[in-house]
């Protein structure tokens, strides 16, 4: 009895563990190694365009990420992920606005003028969404269950009508970035370049959500989850952690919603739509929750699906609706769950 | 505002708040007694409103239309149901989430495929058209129509679930699942029920609003944010505070249209809704224990 009431003192599982973390860092070195493979096998094809795809299957991969944190490790369905993503490529998306027509941008009588260098604009955006993360946050999560779903829909509906009607910046049509921001050295308006920065990105967001979960922090967020009562009994309230995963989840969020920006060099309302949370989730799930491989796996698939099945037909979501069905009633833990199962060597 | 403008757009902001009841009514319904999420209530209001705008074309007969839209939506609801939404009772919020979001993709997109991208009209039927005097204001006779209409079937909904048994049966299951399944109700029959009526009230709604906006893949998907907003405020389970969540926001969201600039009043009814919430987590009316 005493061995189940203190796990940490088994040391059969702390080897198990660290076999098991040395391996899932190897297959995440493999699959780094292979998106960096990617930029010289599509100069070598001489078809550029790939590095377009996987740039912004990365970019996706990083949205799953963050809001696994919240869905996956902290089960939160929050319905409204795409307003941070959204948030900072119009923060983004503004900047570069009054920077290129050169009209500055006044509040409260103090005049900005803009900038296309992404040190200034990228932390101001990736701000912009935190903050927005809080403010929400600090609302939604005093509710819960159905309540919560529906309150994160409405706030980011919310957000998307004040995009649709800034027609200033385009309205609903979106805005186009004339110029590409500069990091440092490096323009993000080059294909190449821009493609390591992402790829530097969705490794840091990677590393960074893998300490957080594997913290203290993490642990807390994680019996938040699974028993939010036992939680408050031993004297943790689980608000402020549920609160600083959300602001956290934003922020990265916000990270992709930057790297959408100059990928796409365009924003629009559709970037922070309903459709595009949903979507967000599906990648979440389809990928495996709770686990941080999994929703990137799960991006790439979702916009691999999307892109094979939108040559094959212009109507890709008569299959894609059914197949999301299909894989939530039958599938258990989406990819990832598939994945170990074929490793325990059972047929799924 | 001047009064007689202020007068008329109160009278739209009631048709549009009992339209939304219309299809709160339902949801909250399904919502709080099978305890199941359905985003595809939407896509419900646009097939009654699809199905409606072609036996009316084929037909030219009104009436007809409506009961085709009405029957044939309520078909498609028991399929959903019997198919998708059973076996995912009892299932996490997010599996429901994510299924009827999956039933929203197909739909929206099966119905680009059937009917076009392009908007399709739908006409006021003759004896409903023009408008009539209204203290001073040319009101016109088919907004007043789904006004009444609404009205009845609110007063019909308020009789069925305070006066009969099964309205028992609705109440009961809303407030304690388990307690009704453990006193021997056949609850899949209720359940099936509830889904099907919800379904009918929503392709209601949605033919209704046929003739004022347009018919076209997509259609669903405001009017299922608006009417999650009117149920969230109201309380889950409760057709009452349905009733009361859907007036105060029809009537904010038409004033705010109004008054706002444009866009700028699609906004207007989130903070309500988020000021209702932070105080009453639960809704105004909660119904369950």
């Amino acid at each position: 009895m005493a061995d189940t009431l203190l796990p940490v003192a088994n040391p059969v599982v702390g080897t198990g563990d660290s076999a098991r973390r040395r391996a899932s860092l190897g297959v995440a070195l493999i699959c780094v190694a292979l998106l960096a493979a990617v930029p010289f096998a599509a100069s070598a094809l001489g078809d550029t365009f790939y590095v377009r795809v996987v740039t912004r299957m990365m970019i996706f991969a990083i949205m799953a990420i963050s809001l696994d944190l919240v869905l996956g490790f902290g089960g939160m369905v929050c319905f409204g992920h795409a307003m941070f993503v959204g948030a900072a490529a119009y923060v983004v998306g503004i900047f570069v606005f009054h920077a290129s027509s050169g009209e500055p941008l006044t509040i409260a009588g103090v005049a900005f003028q803009g900038s296309t260098n992404a040190l200034v604009i990228w932390p101001v955006a990736i701000a912009t969404s935190a903050l927005l993360a809080l403010v929400f946050g600090a609302i939604a999560l005093r509710t819960s269950g159905l309540y919560f779903i529906m309150i994160t829909l409405a706030f980011a509906q919310m957000l998307y009508f004040v995009a649709a009607s800034a027609s200033g910046y385009g309205g609903i049509d979106g805005l186009t970035l004339d110029k590409a921001p500069t990091l440092g050295p490096l323009d993000t308006g080059d294909r190449q370049q821009f493609y390591w920065v992402v790829l530097a990105a969705l490794a840091a967001a990677y590393l960074l959500c893998r300490r957080i979960v594997e913290s203290r922090f993490g642990l807390v967020l994680r019996a938040s989850r699974s028993n939010p009562t036992r939680l408050s009994a031993v004297g943790v309230s689980p608000y402020r952690y549920r609160l600083a995963a959300f602001v956290i989840a934003g922020a990265l969020a916000g990270l992709a919603g930057v790297l959408l920006a100059s990928s796409q060099s365009f924003v629009s309302p559709a970037d922070m739509s309903w459709s595009r949370s949903g979507e967000l989730i599906v990648m979440v799930v389809l990928g495996g929750m709770a686990t941080l491989y999994g929703p990137i796996f799960g991006a790439f698939f979702y916009l691999a699906a999307e892109f094979a099945l939108g040559h094959l037909t212009e109507h890709w979501q008569l299959v894609m609706g059914p197949l999301v069905i299909v894989v939530v009633l039958f599938g258990k833990g989406g990819l990832a769950g598939l994945w170990s199962a074929v490793r325990r060597g059972e047929t799924p | 505002m001047a009064p007689t403008l202020f007068f008329e757009q109160m009278l739209n902001g009631l048709q549009l708040g009992m339209m939304l009841f219309l299809m709160a009514s339902g949801l909250t319904l399904v919502v709080g007694i099978m305890n199941f999420v359905n985003l595809a209530h939407g896509s419900l209001y646009m097939i009654g409103a699809f199905l409606a705008v072609t036996v009316l074309m084929q037909t030219g007969n009104h009436l007809l239309a409506l009961g085709a839209g009405i029957v044939g939506t309520a078909l498609v609801g028991l399929l959903i149901e019997w198919f998708i939404a059973q076996p995912l009772y009892g299932r996490d919020h997010l599996d429901q989430v994510l299924c009827t979001f999956g039933i929203i993709l197909f739909l929206n997109e099966l119905a680009r495929v059937i009917w076009g991208s392009a908007p399709l009209r739908m006409d006021v039927p003759e004896w409903l058209d023009g408008s009539v005097d209204l203290a001073g204001i040319a009101y016109p006779v088919y907004r007043l129509a789904i006004i009444v209409v609404s009205a009845l079937v609110a007063l019909g909904l308020h009789l069925v679930i305070t006066r009969t048994r099964l309205g028992m049966l609705i109440r009961a299951g809303a407030a304690d699942r388990l307690m009704i399944v453990g006193l021997g109700v056949n609850i899949q029959f209720l359940y099936a029920l509830v889904f099907a009526a919800g379904a009918a009230l929503a392709a209601l709604a949605g033919i209704l609003a046929a003739p004022i906006y347009t018919v076209q893949t997509g259609m669903g998907d405001h009017i299922l944010i608006l009417t999650l907003v009117v149920i969230v405020i109201g309380g889950i389970g409760s057709v009452h505070g349905a009733l009361a969540a859907s007036l105060l926001v029809g009537v904010i969201d038409t004033i705010g249209r109004v008054t706002l600039p444009a866009g700028f009043g699609n906004i207007l009814i989130y903070v309500p809704m988020a000021m209702i919430l932070f105080w009453r987590p639960r809704g105004l009316f909660p119904s369950h224990g």
